[in-house]
């Protein structure tokens, strides 16, 4: 199938939940609540007669002690019986569901499919969230011998900071303006500026990286209706298009890995998102990336090929990607102050993307971008989606 | 005399670390040598594969403290923990001892060294760590 410079599927609607510590919700619920919005933002759609399918994205069963999620999401939202199935590669799990609905959606079997991702984490304690979360890295080897999931991130940044001079204060500045660009999310878990002195000062969780590197522990839940591009139409007049899919994969030991720099998967995935939307790095007007860790949103502006490899630092500094900036970057606030819980994540992304190019960002809106990216990572990154969207008519 | 053949497993990766040999599976086709072990070598899908010895000597390409640690090794936080490339070529992750904080260079040469401490449930795997070579 020729895609090139197709659109692939519509964005119609989405929907997300309140991120933060939700007491008393469960994923269920959350995703209910993003799903509520969604449809609320539809009103043309009749999500009983229209919805054909839910693909939804979580990471861990162990959280709430429940596997078989897919259709109890789709029995809350009052979809039964449509068929529905959970998709899983760690914290890139919904971004893995986008691609599975576009795919769903260009085998021509569907034309209006739900997608989602939820994960419900802040009832457990942080020990138990830590070891569920490890559980993404690779457990005989890099769990048994003593790795932690910030503790591999964290052998990027010293191998980052070695080969190009990449400063603590550089990774400081990825937060601080996440922080800010949260402040301007009201659905966003902490909205509060931070400084670069607080992050330096904040405690070590593993060298370098200190508690203010990190993403936050979340409770959240995201959606989008994804239809055809035909039929898309027929339910707003703003579609927003998803103009190429990639997928890269890499070995689950960031240890195999030849390069300790730069995330092959991430690569991979760009170069085939690229190719299909007939793009390239420079026509990308705004962006959601993958900020686990500040050093993974460094290390996504270069393998993103937003600058040069190494240049990751700099390129914060020269304030390129804030609100203001050439490509803003996390206008969310990113996994780091929007919240991360990690099988929401992707397709709260796409979220973000839904919102700037159709002019409803609210505080955080900044007008004339026609093309955004999605930039969802698993795990150490073993894997890798990315997506690209288009604010244009087709 | 025929000999039970060793199954390319992570679980006899661990055997041989419980008898202090450090060992990795060599591709008898392509050469590639790697770690962990597999019934199928990733690069040419050769299953003609045989376990070698590894020097257990390597540098250091990376390493982190980690301070925030999971609960079975919070008695030993903060370590140091890194990433060592042996002299084969094959990369391990493991914990770092016997060298100060400040003292931890990159490329820095490591030896293997074992803990035999088995948990009485499952996986009843002893462990391996890195330390400085030994001076005799």
């Amino acid at each position: 199938m020729d895609l090139k410079g197709k659109p692939l599927a519509a964005v119609v609607s989405a929907g997300l939940s309140k991120f933060g510590k939700r007491d008393g919700f469960s994923s269920r619920e959350l995703f209910s609540e993003a799903v509520m919005e969604a449809f609320e933002r539809c009103p043309n759609l009749d999500p009983k007669r229209d919805v054909k399918a839910l693909i939804v994205g979580s990471m861990s069963e162990s959280f709430e002690h429940q596997c078989h999620l897919a259709p109890i999401m789709s029995d809350w939202v009052g979809m039964l019986p449509a068929p529905a199935l959970r998709v899983e590669v760690a914290c890139a799990s919904s971004g893995a569901a986008i691609r599975q609905g576009v795919f769903a959606i260009l085998s021509g079997l569907y034309d209006v499919v739900i997608v989602g991702g939820f994960e419900k984490m802040t009832h457990r304690t942080t020990a138990e969230t830590t070891e569920y979360l490890a559980m993404a890295s690779d457990f005989p080897f890099e769990q048994w011998n003593g790795a932690t999931f910030p503790g591999l991130f964290a052998l990027m940044a010293t191998a980052h900071m070695y080969k190009y001079g990449t400063t603590e204060e550089q990774m400081a500045l990825v937060a601080v303006k996440n922080h800010h660009n949260a402040t301007l999310n009201p659905k966003a878990h902490m909205q509060r500026e931070i400084t670069v002195e607080q992050v330096l000062s904040s405690r070590i969780i593993a060298k370098p990286l200190k508690l203010f590197d990190c993403s936050l522990i979340s409770d959240g839940a995201s959606c989008a209706i994804l239809t055809s591009v035909e039929v898309a139409r027929k339910y707003t007049d703003s579609p927003v298009y998803i103009i190429g899919s990639g997928h890269g994969a890499d070995t689950i030991g960031l240890y195999e890995r030849d390069d300790l720099t730069s995330l092959k998967a991430t690569k991979m995935a760009a170069k085939e998102a690229y190719e299909m939307a007939g793009l390239s790095p420079k026509d990308i007007d705004i962006a959601e990336v993958h900020d686990c860790f500040t050093i993974a949103e460094i290390i996504a502006y270069e393998d993103l090929g937003f600058c040069k490899p190494g240049d990751g630092g700099k390129f914060i500094e020269d304030g390129t990607p804030n609100l203001d900036g050439e490509i803003p970057v996390n206008t969310s606030g990113g996994l780091k102050a929007k919240g991360h819980p990690v099988g929401a994540t992707g397709v709260a992304q796409l979220y973000e993307i839904y919102l700037q190019l159709t002019g409803q960002a609210g505080k955080r809106q900044v007008d004339g971008w026609e093309i955004g990216l999605t930039h969802n990572l698993g795990g150490s990154g073993a894997t890798c989606i990315v997506h690209i969207y288009s604010g244009h008519k087709y | 005399m025929m000999s039970e053949p060793t199954p390319f497993t992570v679980e006899q990766f661990y055997k041989f670390i419980g008898e202090r040999k450090i060992m990795g599976v060599k591709c008898e086709k392509c050469g590639k040598i790697f770690v962990p072990p597999r019934p199928l070598c990733s690069n040419c899908l050769s299953t003609s594969l045989k376990w070698i010895p590894l020097r257990g000597k390597g540098r250091l390409l990376t390493y982190t403290m980690i301070y925030v640690a999971p609960e079975r090794f919070q008695h030993l936080a903060p370590y140091a923990f890194g990433i060592i490339e042996l002299e084969e070529g094959v990369r391990l992750p493991g914990i770092i001892q016997g060298v100060k904080p400040e003292d931890i260079k990159l490329g820095m040469i490591l030896e293997v060294d074992f803990n035999l401490d088995v948990p009485s449930t499952w996986p009843q795997w002893p462990r391996y760590f890195f330390r400085p070579p030994q001076q005799l």
